[in-house]
């Protein structure tokens, strides 16, 4: 909006957008403060803010204890493996679909979409009877299977939308240009495409990672990612938040990273392109 | 080199037939200019041309050659869109000789190629930025640059100046028609700037609903317009056409005549009337003026110094020599 | 492009995609109804065969109708359930979209360092759902140790057992501190693609902010806020392991998904619990053709 707008205005507005962001973001902050506090400090009341005695020792301890880098091993693994597996299937489909648009293209896109709204707990059995069969339960790669299955379709709508936005025009001027298909593939449509791709395989390695639902049923030991790894300080013995909040701020430190680069392909990824 | 024809050419889209069967002949070296209103096929024809979509009916030579089955990158034509369509991920350098590229020729020849359109189209300066960094006239000329690269057979242009800002379209308009005397190639210009097409061409297909009205150099077209819709399209400000007992007068179901041809005077003439809104151009004025039993206003052109104003009678002669004459289908009268 | 060749190869490259999400959705599903209809409790010795038995739907099993079906909702904590589900999903609903307007018209506000705030305030969702129950439920609601006891005591109050006494409430909370920044983003999304000529057109017809909002943004914001609901829905329908980790469906905590989760994993009586899936299945379906109807009208476009 185009107009004076007072300074008086911009920081009230500022002071208060500041305030609720600090209470909504604390949580996460008083996590990463806390995984750097002794155990006891980290329960003492008074709460001990920003002065405090700050040490490393609960980030070894976890690792030691817990061999914690296995766990986050299994984690990226399994979201970088079902990333990978998704594009690679979800590439040529979401291409044709672009640029070789048939009647059913749109039915068999909402199709894919309506998938995705299949309540895990409905077919929770089964799957983890197929797991049992074929001897892959607790393996990572059922999960990285799993994990590929619900996130296809939003690989796919992702990818879609991202190829539609290609500019026609600039396809066929190099097809006036003489070059055949491998050529546009090669030197104009795929360059156009890799930030589309990067974005889509930025917000569905996120999804998979933070998935809580298959990776807690699916695993016991072995292929345990960090939702898992995590879930088992529900039932700790003895004092453990610090170490809890070194776990978790190791957990979803990278995540939130991640996630600061990918907000516009959030909303474009979830929302299927409802709100633009 | 660059002669072009099109026999029988149709072209549907599903039951809809957009271009019904037409044919035209361009010349080698010749400027065509295919104007029209919107939807009137022009772009439709032009991608025909180009190869970007499939007849439905018809044939295309090129140069002797059938080339209604030959995809586009093998027709030996150019195009220049619109939206100019540059490759954004790749330099200006990159764009002009992306063609060349795809033509195997070896690195010497391209940069020598490259090179030498980027002098002619003053692009040197910007040689290695980005289509984005560039302003709207600067991508027209690497557009065109790209085109010139191939030395193609014809040169085909879709409305290449919709998107410029009026002053710069003039300065566009004066360079393109320069490009075309200094190659002497085909070109082939879709516009819907009636304007443009007076200016440029050496010949003018006036196109509506997929049929070709006429085809001619400008000036026959402004002096012997075949039908209604060719005297009334080209030409501005629009012809005037007059119906009922006055065009009856002429032995027609319509007159025509232009605003330059009308001569207006405050005392005497064939046609009284009232002055109505007047526009007031410095080298021109142009009046509307209503004339009792005529329906719409006329608009009359007079001098830059003209002493009439809003609510004034005045008396218009048309000049009789000037004067067109339309039958009840809108066909032209001898 | 489309040439008959070009047809063929299209459906070619779809065939991947579209054979494993048909397999994905078929061959579960198909299970879980048979095994809806039969009788089967692995811990008390059912027992299927490898191999055949499973294109011939376990022939091993016993048939038993819909007895599943009404076993499930008779059961007495069919209702509970879904009361619970119910409660926590209208209640993380109301304060995300409530809250998500406010705060997506804040932010929509000139202000200095927008981007810090926007980082802040999306932040909570990208927290993975084990950590931030966790985190609630130790490090805050913890009656002993937790931030809110040491909140209570300060002011002489008795620290409440938050995931004991009041379950529903606490998990709405940590539900709600995690969709908040979804419902949010999309919100101001929508806002910010409001067109402001609009809004300086009603200003200068003379109304003022309150009715400027009523009238212009919050009708433009509609679309967008059942998107959020709908969307939201079906993701909370299926809140799994926040409960899973805090209460483990005591208090009061068990929703639908939960109570089948309990059938199917835990008692692992496979037959129920996959009735009780099939509910869960349809209810979510109901919600999916709102969703898709709205979608499927944006394809168009």
């Amino acid at each position: 909006m185009a107009r004076a707008v007072t300074n008086r205005r911009k920081t009230l507005n500022t002071g208060l957008a500041w305030a609720i962001g600090f209470i909504i973001f604390f949580p996460i902050l008083w996590t990463i403060l806390t995984s750097f506090k002794t155990e006891a400090q980290a329960i003492s009341n008074p709460p001990v803010f920003l002065f405090f005695d700050w040490t490393l020792e609960n980030y070894a301890i976890v690792q030691e204890r817990s061999n914690y880098v296995r766990f986050l091993w299994n984690s990226v693994i399994i979201a970088g493996g079902s990333t990978i597996l998704g594009i690679i299937i979800a590439v040529p489909a979401a291409w044709s679909m672009a640029f070789v648009p048939s009647k059913r293209t749109k039915d068999i896109l909402l199709w894919m979409l309506s998938t995705k709204m299949l309540p895990a707990v409905g077919v929770l059995y089964p799957i983890y009877l197929i797991c049992v069969e074929l001897g892959v339960l607790d393996s990572r790669i059922a999960l990285v299977v799993v994990m590929m299955l619900i996130n296809l379709p939003i690989i796919v709508w992702m990818l879609y939308t991202y190829f539609r936005e290609i500019p026609g025009e600039i396809l066929e001027a190099a097809r006036m240009d003489g070059a055949g298909l491998k050529e546009e593939v090669l030197y104009v449509l795929t360059p156009m495409a890799i930030p589309g791709i990067a974005s889509t395989v930025l917000l569905n390695f996120i999804l998979a990672w933070n998935e809580a639902f298959w990776t807690l049923n699916l695993t016991a030991v072995n292929a345990a990612p960090l939702t898992a790894f995590i879930a088992s300080y529900s039932s700790p013995e003895g004092l453990f938040f610090a170490k809890l909040s070194a776990a978790s701020t190791m957990a979803i430190a990278p995540i939130l990273i991640m996630g600061w680069f990918s907000q516009k392909q959030l909303v474009r990824g979830l929302t299927f392109g409802a709100v633009k | 080199m660059g002669r072009i024809t099109l026999e029988k050419v149709r072209k549907a889209f599903g039951e809809v037939e957009v271009i019904p069967p037409l044919d035209l002949t361009i010349e080698d070296g010749e400027f065509v200019v295919f104007v029209g209103p919107s939807g009137c096929g022009k772009s439709t024809l032009l991608r025909l041309i180009a190869g970007l979509e499939d007849v439905s009916g018809g044939q295309i030579s090129i140069d002797g050659q059938d080339a209604t089955e030959l995809p586009p990158a093998k027709r030996g034509l150019a195009m220049v869109f619109q939206s100019y369509a540059l490759y954004p991920h790749m330099s200006v350098r990159k764009n002009i000789a992306f063609p060349l590229k795809m033509a195997k020729l070896d690195q010497a020849e391209i940069d020598r190629r490259v090179n030498g359109a980027a002098e002619v189209l003053n692009l040197t300066d910007y040689i290695d930025r980005r289509p984005g960094q560039l302003s709207g006239g600067q991508r027209q000329r690497v557009a065109i640059g790209r085109a010139i690269v191939r030395e193609p057979a014809a040169f085909l242009f879709d409305e290449p100046l919709s998107n410029l800002d009026a002053a710069l379209r003039v300065g566009m308009r004066l360079e393109i028609s320069e490009l075309h005397k200094r190659l002497a190639t085909t070109m082939i210009y879709v516009t819907h700037d009636q304007v443009e097409a007076m200016t440029m061409a050496d010949k003018i297909v006036v196109l509506q609903a997929g049929v070709i009205e006429q085809v001619g150099s400008p000036l026959e077209l402004y002096r012997n317009p075949r039908n209604k819709f060719v005297a009334g399209f080209i030409g501005s400000p629009r012809m005037n056409f007059v119906e009922g007992p006055e065009a009856a007068k002429h032995d027609a179901a319509t007159i025509g005549i232009r605003p330059e041809h009308i001569a207006v005077s405050a005392t005497e003439g064939a046609w009284k009337g009232k002055v109505g809104v007047s526009e007031h151009l410095g080298s021109d004025t142009f009046f509307h003026v209503t004339v009792d039993g005529f329906g719409d206003p006329l608009t009359v052109r007079a001098g830059g110094e003209v002493d009439i104003h809003y609510g004034d009678t005045v008396y218009l002669t048309p000049d009789a020599e000037h004067l067109h004459r339309f039958d009840k289908d809108g066909m032209r009268l001898a | 492009m489309a040439t008959k060749a070009s047809r063929s190869a299209a459906r070619l490259m779809m065939a991947p995609a579209v054979v494993l999400l048909l397999g994905w959705m078929l061959i579960p599903l198909i299970l879980t109804l048979t095994f809806s209809f039969k009788k089967f409790l692995p811990l008390r010795g059912d027992q299927i065969e490898s191999g055949w038995d499973w294109f011939t739907f376990f022939p091993s099993l016993d048939w038993v109708g819909f007895e599943n079906y009404g076993r499930f909702i008779g059961s007495s904590s069919f209702w509970p359930a879904v009361q619970t589900t119910l409660v926590i999903v209208l209640g993380v609903l109301f304060i995300t979209v409530v809250l998500g307007i406010l705060l997506a018209l804040l932010l929509d506000q000139p202000m200095w360092g927008q981007g810090v705030v926007r980082i802040l305030v999306i932040a909570p969702f990208f927290v993975m759902p084990t950590v931030s129950a966790l985190v609630w439920k130790n490090m805050f609601m913890d009656p002993v140790n937790g931030l809110f006891a040491h909140l209570w005591r300060f002011f002489g109050a008795e620290p409440i057992a938050w995931l004991s006494e009041a379950s529903l409430p606490s998990i709405i909370m940590i539900v709600s501190w995690q969709w908040l920044p979804f419902a949010t983003l999309i919100l101001l999304t929508a806002i910010q693609s409001l067109d402001g000529e609009q809004l300086e057109a009603a200003e200068m017809d003379g109304a003022p902010p309150l009715k400027r909002f009523w009238f212009i943004i919050l009708p433009h914001l509609s679309r967008a806020v059942t998107i959020v609901i709908l969307i939201q829905t079906i993701f909370l329908l299926s809140v799994f392991a926040e409960i899973f980790v805090t209460t483990g469906g005591a208090f009061g905590t068990r929703t639908l998904t939960y109570l089948i989760f309990q059938r199917v994993l835990e008692s692992q009586n496979v037959g129920l619990g996959s009735a009780g899936g099939v509910y869960a299945i349809i209810l979510a379906n109901i919600v999916a053709i709102f969703l898709m109807r709205i979608v499927g009208k944006n394809l168009d476009t």
